[in-house]
């Protein structure tokens, strides 16, 4: 299996600071490696969803477990040996279960794993939390599909 | 001040409590209009809401907390709350691009029980049989009357 980590790091960089919206919530990137992709939303006070508790909207959540999603399937594709540059993707679905309200100006940092990749659809579970993966504030799943060229994989995934 | 920690009694009042006291809201821009106990949330077209910039479309993220959003303002709309409700769930069904132009969304309160209740959201643009995206969550809920009662 070959691993672009410069190819990575670079669509890491894009997705952290590249699209608008991402530089709006001050997304930061943690890490994006075959394994996976993770990135950081800071707390801030534009981003209350209840002024009775100081706790981030759940949209902001919402926002970023997509974001890293797509980022974690941009990992999967590399990691399979694509050129990252070679497809579009749009996200399907995405479920989240929120288990509790995040921790007042505490970071949250969301990460997301493809565990699947077929010739069409990318499946994508993810967590988001401030300290460990253990102790979540919201869990995710989701499902990308590709669009344009689309990428070519080994029968089984890349999993 | 608190929007829901207030339950003011007139849907108008609870709706732009909500909206006023949520810093979130603002970021995203978003306004409501009621008619009657029809409420249509409006995120109006934004540069920073922008996920793709070559199509250019929307966030995706941005659709579904716009549709989360609008959940809660129907909630406040239907019901006094003591608290804000806390979302237990969402399923995000994204159905076409959220292309560079003014979102609408209507909810649907399906159900309302004692503590949660289970609302349906659809987003749509130019045409309203051409939805965008469409939401379903649960929803847990504090209600005013809660309180009256010990």
């Amino acid at each position: 299996m070959t691993f672009d980590a410069e190819a990575l790091a670079q669509i890491g960089a894009r997705m952290a600071q590249g699209t608008p919206q991402a530089a709006a919530l001050k997304f930061r990137l943690v890490s994006a490696d075959a394994a996976g992709a993770a990135m950081a939303v800071p707390w801030s006070e534009q981003l209350v969803g209840d002024p009775d508790t100081g706790v981030m909207a759940g949209g902001v959540i919402t926002t970023l477990l997509d974001h890293v999603c797509g980022l974690s399937v941009s990992c999967a594709v590399i990691a399979a040996g694509q050129g990252i540059m070679e497809y579009g993707m749009a996200t399907l679905d995405l479920r989240i279960d929120y288990m509790r309200p995040a921790a007042p100006r505490r970071e949250v940092i969301a990460l997301a794993r493809c565990y699947r990749l077929t010739r069409s659809i990318a499946f994508v579970r993810a967590s988001a939390f401030e300290d460990s993966e253990d102790d979540p504030v919201a869990t995710a799943q989701a499902a990308f599909a590709f669009t344009g060229p689309r990428p070519v994989v080994a029968p089984g995934g890349a999993s | 001040m608190s929007a829901a920690g207030l339950a003011p009694q007139s849907r108008a009042e609870r709706l732009a409590a909500l909206l006023a006291s949520t810093p979130y809201m603002g970021f995203l821009g978003m306004t409501a209009e009621l008619a009657g106990d029809e409420m249509t949330a409006i995120l109006p077209f934004a540069d920073h809401l922008v996920g793709n910039v070559l199509i250019p479309a929307l966030h995706g993220g941005v659709i579904g907390a716009f549709l989360e959003m609008t959940a809660l303002c129907q909630l406040a709309v239907r019901e006094p709350l003591r608290r804000q409700p806390k979302t237990i769930d969402v399923t995000i069904e994204y159905l076409r691009p959220g292309r560079a132009q003014t979102t609408y969304a209507r909810a649907d309160v399906r159900k309302i029980g004692r503590r949660i209740a289970n609302v349906h959201v659809e987003a749509w643009q130019e045409h309203k049989a051409s939805p965008v995206a469409a939401l379903r969550g649960h929803f847990l809920l504090s209600l005013a009357e809660e309180d009256a009662a010990g």
